[in-house]
């Protein structure tokens, strides 16, 4: 029987760090477990147990619309593990970062000290694409505007996490997180069982807990807002509502009179407090933005304004979260905090200045070319892998538009063996860590998604580029126990319950079956 | 209609729930225990198999598998899902005139899929096994629905399937209550009814002891509730009196039944907490009690002429 790991390369010079093997055959600490059990099955069986992982989630609906078609969004069979101690990196890091991004907005829709002090100069946040003026005075009920985030999060070659980009609007992919984590244990007990996981399930509880903090009443009714059924990411709205036990509402279902939203039920008019909105902020308010949006609702902004009602994420966040401002976001963090970041950035380039620009055009082929305001990896040009006519096209590209894009210095993200046909391959991956922030507390989610990048070599690993994921593991380091089970041993024992009242046609099965085989 | 046949439309009634239940139970039971490391497994399997009534005074290691095969595969034992499907069909097979044959057809299919069902949960694991036995059982309410007339037959399947909700409901929060109370573990009650969802909108979301337990027990929208099914139950039997003369109720059944459900139904939310464990057991003996009721007065009315040997 060849092993699963047979032909595993590791190790190459200046290759990416595997986050599995340090060296050929011996597996890093944290995956020795996963390693060991994994390696006496046979690619066969693996293969067999992923068919059934990808048959659950195709019934379940578990799917990312790619192109107009609803496709599963590949879950590999393998997790991803992190430990205690770098999981604890990982969230400090962005807790800090997200502390600084809230200043930061609170700042430029306010007073603007951080412009007038020369750290970000003012011509970067004014020419961004999702400055919106319209959002200055909008002062939320408990200060926070970022609810809900996603920093995106790469190993690099020497397993360092690094910041490849912040996600302030509205990330998504939480749900794959939490429906990952059930049909993993489904279909890999034996793995889970061996393995202390720290739980992901109770992200819905975090959630309705941040979106009522942040509400102007008290008991308020909280809303998810959807784009509707052909949203991509509809399914995580849906599940999302489900498990908050809220309403899922499309923007006609909502109406806005007098600085009231409300939502048209068969009980009459039902008056909306918060409004967890997966709508973008050119959609929301076709008074403010697009006249021709019909997703959104005619007036909530102002609503929102008058206090009497809270969007979450707060409109105009996506200025935090502008590539360009990403090179600026370790400044914010020491002007903010007066703290060093504990994620580095990606060395960045800022295309704006012309020596820079010149420099950067000089070796296109060996950086990555990003459009600033691009989100799903849309219009990333690697340069080690593109054509001489694409490289051409990018370079007149930027110095038509320098504003509009940054380079970036080609990070070889960290592998993790993935199931491709019935052999484990390593692939690169990222992570995305969701950060739910309730006014008094900045909460990680315990896992995250580690989103895999199917074909060989590929840098990028965005579900919209035909990329997958895997279950992410926070291992715990001891403590007590997240959950809270049926424990006897507290208990006194009680006398076990009577058997099930006995009925006609017990015994039946064996001699039936006899009969069956004569 | 004979009591044999109706006797046999109310068992099966009770092992098609009873089944189904098992199935839900087990399912998120096992899926909690192995998401769930930080649990003694030994101890979890042994206190659901005494919630499940199933023996474990034998002093070898229980464990998940052990679990799986004592409530799941055991096929000499009514309790387990195996058994209790077995069971159900070997009940409609001899009542086969009264029950339609599309429902004789769905239970005699499943029957003859549980041929290999060990061999499906090796290969494929449980959650499979316990979800197509859920289906099926599913299957089976459906056909009953749409096929079956509304009269005697009828009343006696519903009648049977609303007690073992009930006997089952019980079962499953005494898992709860020998948790100590615990908020998680209320996700895994409300879970193994299929109430999550329906719960968090009823209560928008917000997870409380008092809620959870005011729902499984005394909603009465929710078919799985106690409440709900005590109440269904209820009103079959006194569907089956065509007449409920002028004196109180009519029998025994009756009167068991309403008992239970006042008790339940006018005790405040606080009291129901503080007395859960009484509260259940008193469930199932009522259940016992119930089904003791309906067999004298409606399947053994005249007592069973026992030929004897000639005494010399």
């Amino acid at each position: 029987m060849a092993d699963l790991f047979e032909d595993y390369p590791v190790g190459a010079a200046g290759a990416a760090w595997d986050e599995m093997f340090g060296e050929p055959g011996t597996p890093r600490p944290d995956y020795e477990t996963l390693h060991a059990t994994l390696r006496p099955l046979s690619g066969a069986d693996l293969r067999v147990r992923a068919d059934v992982l990808a048959r659950a989630f195709l019934d379940q609906g578990i799917t990312f619309a790619f192109g107009g078609v609803e496709r599963p969004f590949p879950l590999d069979i393998v997790p991803r593990i992190i430990s205690a101690a770098q999981w604890r990196t990982v969230e400090a890091g962005v807790v800090q970062r997200v502390r600084a991004l809230e200043a930061f907005l609170a700042d430029v829709y306010g007073a603007g000290q951080v412009l007038a002090d020369g750290i970000v100069p003012r011509r970067v946040v004014v020419t961004s694409q999702h400055f919106h003026r319209e959002a200055a005075g909008v002062v939320p009920v408990n200060g926070v505007r970022i609810h809900v985030s996603g920093v995106d999060l790469i190993r690099d070659e020497e397993g360092a996490f690094r910041v490849l980009e912040d996600n302030v609007r509205i990330p998504s992919g939480v749900s794959y997180v939490m429906e990952n984590r059930r049909a993993m244990a489904h279909v890999l007990p034996e793995v889970f069982a061996a393995t202390r996981i720290q739980p992901v399930e109770e992200y819905p509880a975090m959630l309705l807990r941040a979106l009522k903090a942040a509400s102007p009443v008290d008991d308020p009714t909280v809303v998810v807002l959807t784009p509707g059924v052909h949203n991509s990411a509809y399914f995580e709205h849906a599940l999302l509502a489900r498990e908050m036990g809220v309403e899922l509402v499309e923007g006609r279902d909502l109406v806005c009179v007098g600085n009231e939203v409300a939502m048209r039920t068969t009980a009459g008019e039902q008056r909306v407090d918060v409004i967890y909105r997966r709508v973008d902020d050119e959609f929301l308010d076709p008074v403010q933005f697009r006249a021709d949006s019909a997703l959104g609702c005619a007036g909530l902004l102002n609503a929102a304004r008058a206090g009497r009602v809270t969007i979450a994420n707060a409109v105009g966040n996506g200025v935090a979260d502008d590539k360009l401002l990403y090179t600026y976001v370790p400044e914010l963090i020491r002007y903010y905090l007066n703290e060093e970041p504990a994620l580095p950035n990606v060395e960045t380039y800022r295309l704006d200045d012309p020596d820079v620009r010149e420099f950067v055009l000089a070796r296109l082929d060996r950086l990555v070319l990003k459009p600033v305001d691009g989100s799903g990896g849309a219009g990333i040009v690697i340069g080690s892998q593109a054509t001489a006519e694409q490289l051409a096209n990018v370079g007149r590209r930027i110095e038509l538009d320098p504003r509009g894009w940054i380079a970036q210095r080609e990070v070889s993200l960290s592998t993790v063996p993935t199931l491709i046909g019935d052999r484990l391959a390593p692939r690169h991956v990222d992570l995305r860590p969701f950060a739910v922030n309730d006014g008094r507390r900045i909460s990680v989610l315990p896992g995250g998604l580690t989103r895999v990048a199917l074909p060989e070599g590929a840098l990028v690993v965005n579900s919209s580029q035909g990329g997958g994921s895997k279950d992410t593991w926070v291992v715990s380091d001891g403590g007590p126990s997240p959950y809270a089970y049926p424990d006897a041993a507290l208990e006194p024992v009680v006398a076990a319950a009577t058997q099930p009242d006995p009925g006609p046609g017990a015994g039946a099965y064996a001699a039936q079956q006899q009969q069956q085989q004569q | 209609m004979l009591s044999r046949i109706a006797e046999s439309l109310y068992w099966i009634g009770r092992y098609v729930e009873r089944a189904e239940d098992t199935a839900r139970i087990l399912d998120v039971h096992l899926h909690r225990m192995l998401a769930d490391p930080w649990t003694d497994e030994e101890v979890a399997c042994r206190s659901l198999l005494s919630v499940m009534g199933a023996a474990t005074d034998r002093l070898d290691a229980v464990g998940v598998t052990g679990v799986v095969e004592r409530l799941g595969l055991d096929t000499t034992d009514t309790g387990s899902v195996l058994g209790a499907l077995a069971a159900a069909r070997e009940n409609a097979r001899g009542s086969r005139e009264t029950v339609s044959a599309e429902m004789w057809e769905c239970l005699n299919t499943t029957w003859l899929g549980l041929a290999d069902a060990r061999d499906r949960i090796d290969r494929r694991g449980v959650h499979p096994f316990f979800q197509w036995v859920r289906e099926r059982c599913c299957v089976l309410a459906g056909l009953a629905d749409t096929t079956m007339s509304r009269d005697e037959g009828w009343l006696f399947l519903v009648l049977g399937r609303s007690i073992e909700r009930v006997d089952m409901t019980a079962r499953l929060l005494s898992t709860h209550t020998r948790a100590g109370g615990t908020i998680p573990s209320w996700l895994t009650l409300l879970r193994s009814c299929g109430a999550w969802e329906t719960y968090l909108r009823t209560y928008r979301g917000s997870l409380s002891d008092r809620h959870a337990a005011e729902f499984l027990l005394l909603d009465r929208l929710f078919p799985r509730s106690v409440l709900a099914a005590l109440i269904t139950a209820e009103t079959c039997l006194a569907e089956l009196e065509p007449d409920p003369g002028r004196v109180g109720v009519g029998t025994e059944a009756q009167r068991v039944l309403g008992r239970a459900r006042t008790e339940l139904a006018y005790k405040s939310p606080e009291e129901l907490l503080t007395s859960l464990p009484q509260v259940l057991a008193g469930l199932e003996r009522t259940c016992s009690a119930v089904n003791e009721a309906v067999s004298a007065r409606y399947f053994r009315q005249t007592a069973a002429v026992a030929w004897a040997e000639a005494v010399a």
